[in-house]
């Protein structure tokens, strides 16, 4: 595979990951991340629906006419996100319950909607195939750290699993209960950009 | 009545404790006039958009919905998985009616509120509303309620926020943090402070 078609997939992993640098797909980062089991599910969800819908769309990129393309986009998408909504309530059923809408919320998540827009509408299958798993698994990555975080420090359990004893179990740990209220995740994904634009400079905003 | 507005605007806050249309939320709230409109806009698509998708979800999608048709094979058909499709189609084409209503009938609204428009219709906030509807099962005047006061819940938040952003271009913000970075930090305070609500109860 060419050097184009590999950097399709891999930039979008550290150099211009999706939610830290282009800050799009905010809103389930923060939704399903209180716990390693549904941000890992979530995760998997958006990189299948981020990867088919740019390969259809680039598929059919050169018949779609201008004027109707968003539609089209948002149905290749909407149908996606139904068959993998459905295959998580049949494969994981307590899953599904606790992501309640946000799975069929993906649709209107603007990672899979802005790769669709920016990549796959003008690019190849196979680019456009890499591209979307790219950008899934850039987004998961911020995704498993930040439910890492929120599990192990707000329950003390890691996919559910007690690993630092609580308090209330006559272990040693205090939770800290603002991890998995909503203010935390908010607070969390500030430190991970200041983190990621500390280590590269080049990537803070422009003043305006 | 009043217990949804207080609930849907304080205590289950769309953009602050649900997290949704986070993107737009970011992006457009650096000014406060601009997070007025916007604001207006979502309560106006979210009223309008709740209680049509109801309708839709109560006689053609629900299982059993299709029965008022009379015929035995439509009756037992459960629709249900295309919900979110409908839904959505439903909310971009409203947004686009809406947009050429106010551009023929009311042209200083669309001045005003045109370019916030096409926004809505990726704004999860608005599916999210018509999902949160279907999933507590609210009737017809119920879920009209649930449009107007969840969409109010979005507007103060944002325009809450705008209102902070806009003090904070006088601040000395470290370096890494300046823009996206700060605005998070300040949506979380924000968060912080509603959480004050939670435990509200009137009766």
């Amino acid at each position: 595979m060419s050097e184009k078609t590999l950097n399709a997939l891999y930039d979008p992993l550290f150099k211009n990951n999706p939610i830290a640098l282009q800050v799009l797909g905010i809103c389930s980062a923060l939704a399903v991340t209180t716990s390693l089991n549904t941000a890992l599910t979530m995760s998997i969800a958006v990189t299948i629906v981020a990867a088919f819908s740019n390969l259809a769309i680039s598929l059919i990129r050169n018949i779609i006419p201008g004027s109707i393309r968003m539609i089209i986009e948002m149905t290749i998408i909407a149908s996606l996100v139904i068959v993998v909504d459905k295959v998580i309530q049949a494969v994981a059923p307590d899953i599904s319950k606790s992501l309640s809408v946000f799975v069929s919320l993906i649709i209107t998540n603007c990672i899979v909607m802005g790769r669709a827009e920016a990549f796959a509408i003008k690019n190849p299958p196979i680019e456009s195939f890499l591209d979307g798993l790219g950008n899934g698994l850039g987004y998961s990555l911020v995704l498993i750290s930040i439910g890492f975080i929120r599990e192990l420090f707000g329950f003390g359990t890691l996919f559910g699993i007690t690993v630092l004893k609580p308090v209330s179990e006559g272990g040693w740990y205090q939770p800290n209960g603002l991890l998995v209220l909503a203010p935390g995740a908010f607070f969390l994904v500030a430190g991970f950009i200041w983190l990621l634009r500390t280590i590269k400079p080049e990537l803070a905003e422009m003043e305006d | 009545m009043l217990e949804m507005l207080i609930q849907c605007v304080f205590l289950e806050n769309l953009a602050l404790s649900l997290f949704l249309g986070m993107c737009t939320f970011l992006a457009v709230s650096k000014k406060v006039d601009t997070a007025v409109g916007l604001g207006i806009a979502v309560v106006i698509v979210q009223t309008i958009t709740t209680p049509i998708n109801n309708l839709l979800e109560t006689y053609i999608l629900r299982e059993g919905a299709l029965a008022w048709t009379g015929v035995d094979a439509l009756a037992k058909l459960d629709l249900s998985f295309l919900s979110v499709i409908t839904f959505i189609g439903v909310i971009a084409a409203i947004v686009q009616i809406l947009e050429m209503t106010l551009d023929r009938f009311f042209p200083p609204l669309y001045n005003a509120l045109g370019i916030f428009l096409p926004l809505i219709t990726v704004n999860c906030a608005i599916l999210a509303g018509s999902l949160f509807m279907q999933q507590k099962g609210l009737d017809f005047q119920k879920s009209a309620m649930y449009g107007v006061c969840s969409g109010l819940g979005w507007a103060v938040a944002i325009i809450l926020m705008a209102g902070v952003r806009e003090k904070l271009t006088y601040s000395n913000v470290p370096k890494g943090l300046r823009g996206v970075g700060i605005s998070f930090i300040a949506a979380g305070l924000i968060a912080m402070s509603f959480m004050c609500f939670s435990g509200i109860k009137l009766n």
